[in-house]
């Protein structure tokens, strides 16, 4: 059965392809292998969902009339050149790196849509090569259960809904969103987009989205604006270069993290170093001290030292 | 059994990579398609009845199909028309680029090249914008490109390694296997010659790393670990911890592998996590500054409460 919905499906897109023009429904069900002897109704049913599928693949079939003075005469085709591959000429090692591509993906719709492209590719006559950088294995992952919504929503440029709750907070917050763009950062993804209830770009963490994402309106609702760099967006969460300097006492052979960035290191005895160690923000260097316990002493300055100490009280029990 | 859709879908592509390979052998074209053998000749046979509107026998795809179930060869004349394949759609066309992006996060310097241009090429036909990334935490670029350079030169490295869980500097010399990316970072796999083991280097806390004028050799028994469930991945044997944390320390659920997670009306949480080695989870808690608490083992507590008075007393107050 299948193998004959196969053969009227590419019969149904080599006959509207192959077409001058719009070829009316009537047309259709005359010529394509498959729709003869069905009665109207179930002809009509059968053409609708074929259409539906065809287009699911990425099969662009537009609707129209030859003569627009007589609309009633509706038919369909496929152009052409919207429907094939634009030439694309890749030298060979081009072509190689594409072998890699298609193991990145540690998910399986966007493995298969990464496949299906290079199979694309392949069949336009671009031998792609499995050996080329076989010891590198860049895997991505996306386990979010808004990942897969979010990038159709990217995708198509659908406007979506969805209740997100900041860190920290207690409450979910609605948010109304025109994806922009998705990215990955230190292994977790975050939307970024307009926010057009606080009419601001916002970016949020897919972990935080909590129930589902709905889409909102038609596709192609928006428009990213010109020379937006989500990329750029995203780094705004990049740890800032530093800006000050503390001073910590430090036990011989412990502290290696601070070590390895310490622009200084001066001997204090035969147990203690001190360390001059760069930072940008007192409570994340704070932590990490106080990460260390008795092995890393803050001297200076005042905020770092505040900060530990608060810390160890708190784990200590002592108020 | 495969749908008619990913049959068509697959057809498409078929077709004019046949018209391209006349002669091409069965059980090659199954292996690029990625399905088995017979599948290609059904596939064959759908086609064989596939072509011009109207179909007189002169108008169908021809197929020699007695050569391809006989010899295991394909001969396929007729269907000018499917000359080239169907364009990429939006959504395969950024899965595509966004593995090429990931992978040119971490690819040497030369085949960096390569996919900048790959990139740039397939931009220009498909149309995708720079919509999805993948950030990869860069490493350090020297000791970066000498990992690459081990790994495609087949040569054992001497590597200085920090561990901050255990707050030490290790010095070793290990086979390179292969470079992992996984959750924004990279690592090196390879055969430890000092923990005769295969590890997991990350390659930001590589502070040094030497080619050595050896050829890397790992034993058979070296075998690339499966990561597709994460980069931590938890044994049984290890230790139970119950840890109570408050609202500001509940991203430490999401970044380790927990294995029951409840939540208390007051928005806490409470983990239970498996632990290879406790001192990790005495920094995590020392870190955490009252905003986690192991309720479980109380020994376990209590001891991470004593090291913290232990490290107050070298202040004054």
């Amino acid at each position: 059965m299948s193998a004959r919905k196969s053969e009227r499906l590419l019969n149904l897109v080599i006959c509207l392809l192959v077409a001058r023009t719009y070829v009316t429904k009537d047309r259709i069900r005359e010529v394509v292998e498959g729709y003869a002897g069905q009665s109207d109704e179930a002809f009509e049913k059968m053409f609708e969902r074929d259409k539906d599928e065809l287009r699911d693949l990425g099969i662009p079939i537009e609707m129209g009339s030859q003569d627009k003075f007589f609309s009633d005469e509706v038919g369909y085709r496929i152009r052409r050149d919207v429907f094939e591959l634009p030439e694309v000429k890749l030298e060979g090692d081009e072509a190689a790196v594409l072998g890699v591509a298609a193991r990145v993906w540690q998910h399986a719709s966007l493995a298969e849509a990464t496949s299906s492209a290079v199979l694309k590719l392949k069949a336009a006559g671009i031998q792609t090569d499995q050996t080329a950088l076989a010891a590198i294995e860049p895997h991505v992952a996306a386990s979010e259960p808004a990942f897969d919504p979010l990038w159709s929503a990217v995708v198509t440029r659908s406007v979506v809904t969805f209740e997100h709750r900041r860190s920290g907070a207690a409450e979910a917050v609605k948010r109304t969103l025109e994806p922009w763009g998705i990215v990955s950062w230190h292994g977790r993804w975050y939307v970024v987009g307009r926010d057009r209830d606080r009419e601001a770009t916002r970016m949020f963490r897919l972990s935080r989205i909590s129930g589902p994402v709905r889409k909102v309106g038609s596709p192609g609702a928006f428009t990213v604006p010109e020379g937006t760099d989500i990329r750029a967006t995203v780094a705004e969460l990049a740890p800032v270069p530093p800006t000050s300097e503390a001073k910590v006492r430090a036990r011989q052979d412990c502290a290696v993290s601070l070590r390895r960035r310490a622009t200084a290191v001066e001997r204090i005895d035969d147990e203690w170093d001190l360390l001059h160690v760069p930072y940008a923000d007192a409570g994340v260097l704070a932590e990490e001290i106080a990460s260390l316990g008795p092995d890393a002493v803050v001297a200076a300055p005042g905020e770092v030292l505040d900060g530990v100490v608060r810390r160890l009280r708190a784990v200590a029990g002592v108020s | 059994m495969s749908s008619a859709r990913d049959q068509v879908q697959r057809l498409l592509a078929l077709v004019p990579y046949l018209r391209d390979n006349d002669g091409a052998r069965v059980d090659d074209v199954a292996r690029e398609f990625g399905v088995k053998p017979k599948q290609i000749l059904a596939d064959l046979k759908v086609l064989w009845f596939c072509g011009l509107p109207g179909a007189q026998m002169g108008d169908l795809i021809e197929i020699d199909i007695d050569a391809a179930e006989g010899d295991g060869v394909i001969h396929l004349t007729n269907a000018d028309y499917l000359a080239r394949p169907l364009r990429l759609a939006a959504d395969e066309a950024l899965a595509l680029l966004t593995a090429l992006r990931t992978l040119r996060e971490v690819a040497a310097d030369t085949d960096r090249a390569a996919v900048d241009r790959a990139i740039a090429k397939l931009e220009a036909a498909a149309g995708a914008g720079a919509s999805a990334h993948v950030h990869v935490e860069p490493a350090d670029p020297e000791i970066a490109e000498t990992v690459n350079r081990a790994l495609a030169g087949k040569r054992r490295l001497h590597l200085t390694y920090d561990v901050p869980s255990r707050d030490e500097t290790t010095e070793r010399d290990v086979d390179p296997m292969r470079l992992v990316v996984s959750e924004g970072r990279s690592y090196l796999e390879a055969w430890c010659r000092l923990a005769e083991d295969v590890r997991l280097f990350r390659l930001d806390r590589i502070a040094a790393a030497k080619l050595l004028d050896l050829p890397s050799e790992p034993p058979p028994e070296a075998t690339p670990r499966d990561l597709s469930h994460g980069m931590f991945q938890p044994s049984e044997a290890d230790l139970l911890a119950t840890v109570r944390l408050a609202p500001p320390a509940r991203w430490v659920a999401e970044y380790y592998p927990t294995e029951s997670v409840t939540e208390d009306a007051d928005g806490s949480l409470l983990i239970t996590l498996r632990v290879a080695d406790t001192a990790w989870l005495q920094r995590l808690v020392l870190r955490l500054g009252g905003y986690a608490t192991v309720v479980e083992p109380v020994a376990l507590g209590d001891q991470i409460a004593a090291t913290a008075r232990t490290a107050l007393a070298a202040y004054p107050g």
